[in-house]
């Protein structure tokens, strides 16, 4: 049975269900216990469960994070909020040169299942040192694993897998989504953490995309409808690793591929996607593959200029819609 | 103190010695390539702490641990094999030098990173904490890494939820090149770790005896509940930085001043049977003369003939580490990805 959840409820519940089914599961980092968490999402958790399983840190974000990493390797499953991905940039020691690298530096003598929880891309004119996006960074680093829930129901399942790995998983959970709702269903079996959902079938594109952006491409895709061209839009739900076979099924059927981001277009999340793409599709597409992502500027304050630095509905629809057009044109001649 | 934890800790001290100088030997054969950061000058330190933990107690180390590692007991053909980059190094030929782990011996770890071993050993002590075990958590650190957010980082939160960490600090007055008064604005380490309400105090890391006995009672003190302790250790590196710093800045008369303090002389004196002649006492100097007289009044001896058995007998243990990872497989990538991805090995991705 489902119920109608906020993001951050959804959130919320995983936290709860996993810490009262696991005593080695604790949650740490700034204003996560007493306050309730910058967005609500450990509310509760700290007059339930104690200040030693939820734990208010000081701000010191490389050095708590590392105290989740030495948790981890004892057997404990931490999980670290960092409260906005801006922060993250002083963790990143602690992230890349420890989690990631521990299992292999130790000849896999040693695990680490650490959970890092971060709140993050362009919310509303937060401005540039609060409004940006690090999944090309992490992207990068073998050994992590990165998780992109962009519903309640996929929120409340990744971050419940997130904690049940021996892994270092990375849950970048978007600003904007922690107020939208979806049904949530406690009980349902979840697909596996990694794997893409195709949240809409089409026939003429495929639309690629993840996080809020997937939701963007959803809206989209009905705007699109109504001029006839069938987008499917797949959510990807993860970014290491990422499930290809998936988006590859789909391109297959459309021959078009639109990859749709809110990271920064140079050297963004979008490029590995569509070269990986662009290699495994080359002899089924009709028309080069198209990236629409953010520009390469830090985020602006000013409501509008933020607006246009990253991809909007409007641009996502006119990229489609361009795309589609330029590859019957081509065909035609 | 027991004479056995006496022998154990020269013994260990000798083992050090003798390992390190073969390393350094096989690194100029090729046989060791990479960063090499030995640790002759410092063996009180490792040999005087860690007989001092228990079997149960962490121990979390930096990027010159292999001393750490042979104190412990992670046998020296393990750590040689490691060196060497072979699958039958304590780190499957993966970390190296660098990254030394041995979790059974709850070593957990070498880290190259400054300051990083102190939020990990923070971490561990918190599950201990957690759990409520009577476990300490020791993290080595230079006078180097006192100089990094982490550092502070650490002391803060061990200190705020009462932690049983024991922070040593090898104390070897340089971080590479930068000698401690040119890198710290408060050069005596334990006065600022003062400003976390942790106990510190310096001692003489050169001198086994006394780092054993302060360690002993700061493990104590935690164990009761004392929160995090801190000890720094005035020490003493004799070679370079690593394999590749010939050590040209320091001035020569500090080298021989300190060598002249060396460690491993100090504690064979320490057990020694044999009086000194007034000409010995004299150029020793007198500290020396009065840790060894103090010794002797504690009535422990050993025979200079023990010493030297037991020299000969570290020198076979490193002989036979060398031929060990010598002989050794290499590691294959098959592993390397098995290593990386052991952990989800069981999962289904996607
Ligand atoms: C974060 C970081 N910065 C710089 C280095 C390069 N580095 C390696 S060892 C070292 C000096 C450290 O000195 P200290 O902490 O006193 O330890 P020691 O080598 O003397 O034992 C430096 C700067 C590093 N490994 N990590
Ligand atoms: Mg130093």
């Amino acid at each position: 049975m489902s119920q109608e959840l906020l993001y951050w409820q959804a959130l919320n519940r995983a936290m709860d269900h996993e810490m009262a089914a696991d005593d080695s599961v604790f949650t740490l980092g700034e204003d996560v216990g007493l306050y309730g968490g910058s967005y609500r999402v450990t509310e509760g958790l700290y007059a339930k469960y104690g200040e030693w399983r939820v734990r208010d840190t000081p701000i010191s974000e490389n050095g708590f994070t590392g105290l989740g990493v030495g948790a981890a390797l004892v057997g404990m499953r931490p999980v670290v909020e960092i409260m906005t991905i801006n922060f993250m940039l002083l963790a990143l020691d602690s992230i890349v040169n420890g989690a990631a690298k521990i299992p292999l530096m130790s000849g896999g003598r040693l695990k680490v299942p650490l959970v890092v929880r971060v709140p993050g891309g362009i919310a509303r004119q937060l401005a540039a040192q609060h409004a940006q996006r690090l999944e090309h960074t992490l992207m990068n680093v073998p050994g992590l694993r990165i998780a992109v829930p962009s519903t309640p129901q996929d929120a409340y399942w990744q971050l419940r897998q997130a904690i049940a790995s021996d892994d270092p998983i990375i849950l970048l959970e978007h600003e904007l989504l922690y107020f939208t709702k979806g049904p949530v269903d406690f009980a349902a079996e979840a697909p596996p953490m990694h794997r893409a959902i195709v949240r809409r079938q089409g026939r003429d594109v495929t639309i690629v995309s993840y996080s809020r952006h997937a939701v963007l491409a959803q809206d989209a895709a009905s705007e699109l409808a109504k001029e006839g061209i069938e987008a499917a839009v797949i959510d990807l739900r993860s970014l290491k690793p990422v499930d290809w076979d998936t988006c590859a099924a789909s391109v297959e059927k459309t021959h078009r591929l639109l990859v749709v981001e809110e990271d920064c277009r140079f050297a963004g999340a979008g490029a590995e996607i569509s070269a990986a793409l662009t290699e495994r599709c080359f002899y089924s597409l009709d028309a080069p593959v198209q990236r629409l992502a953010g520009l390469d500027i830090p985020t602006p304050y000013n409501g509008a200029l933020e607006a246009a630095s990253i991809p909007q509905i409007a641009d996502i629809v006119a990229a489609a819609r361009q795309l589609c057009q330029a590859a019957s044109e081509s065909k035609a001649a | 103190m027991e004479r056995e934890t006496l022998h154990r800790m020269l013994r260990d001290m000798l083992l050090c010695r003798a390992f390190e100088e073969r390393a350094a030997e096989e690194y100029s054969k090729g046989n060791i390539v990479g960063f090499l950061h030995l640790y002759p000058g410092e063996e009180a330190v490792a040999a005087g702490v860690i007989n001092a933990a228990g079997p149960s107690d962490y121990i979390v180390s930096n990027y010159r641990e292999h001393g750490h590692a042979l104190v412990r007991g992670t046998p020296a053909r393990e750590v040689m094999a490691e060196l060497f980059g072979k699958a039958t190094g304590m780190s499957r030929g993966m970390g190296g030098s660098m990254h030394m782990f041995d979790p059974e011996r709850r070593f957990m770890g070498g880290y190259a990173i400054v300051g990083q071993t102190c939020p990990i050993a923070v971490g561990i002590a918190y599950a201990v904490a957690m759990r409520g075990l009577p476990e300490v958590v020791i993290c080595f650190l230079g006078d180097g890494a006192v100089n990094q957010g982490t550092f502070h980082e650490s002391l803060n939160m061990a200190s705020l939820w009462r932690l049983p960490v024991l922070f040593v600090c090898e104390n070897n007055h340089y971080a590479i090149g930068t000698e401690i008064h040119r890198h710290s604005a408060v050069p005596e380490v334990f006065k600022r770790v003062a400003a976390y309400n942790i106990p510190a105090e310096k001692i003489d890391g050169m001198d086994v005896l006394k780092v054993h006995e302060a360690t002993k009672h700061a493990l104590e003190r935690i164990r009761r509940g004392g929160g995090p302790q801190f000890i720094e250790c005035e020490t003493y590196r004799y070679r370079g930085h690593s394999m590749a710093d010939p050590g040209t800045y320091r001035p020569a008369v500090e080298l021989k001043a300190y060598q002249s303090w060396d460690p491993i002389a100090a504690a064979i004196r320490d057990v020694e049977f044999k009086y000194p002649t007034p000409e010995e006492l004299a150029e020793v100097g007198s500290d020396n003369v009065k840790l060894f007289v103090d010794h002797l009044i504690d009535g422990e001896h050993l025979a200079a003939a023990d010493v030297e058995e037991m020299k000969q007998d570290v020198q076979k243990i490193v002989d036979d580490a060398v031929q060990f990872a010598l002989q050794s497989a290499k590691p294959t990538m098959d592993s390397a990805m098995d290593y990386l991805n052991h952990a989800h090995r069981h999962e289904v991705l996607m």
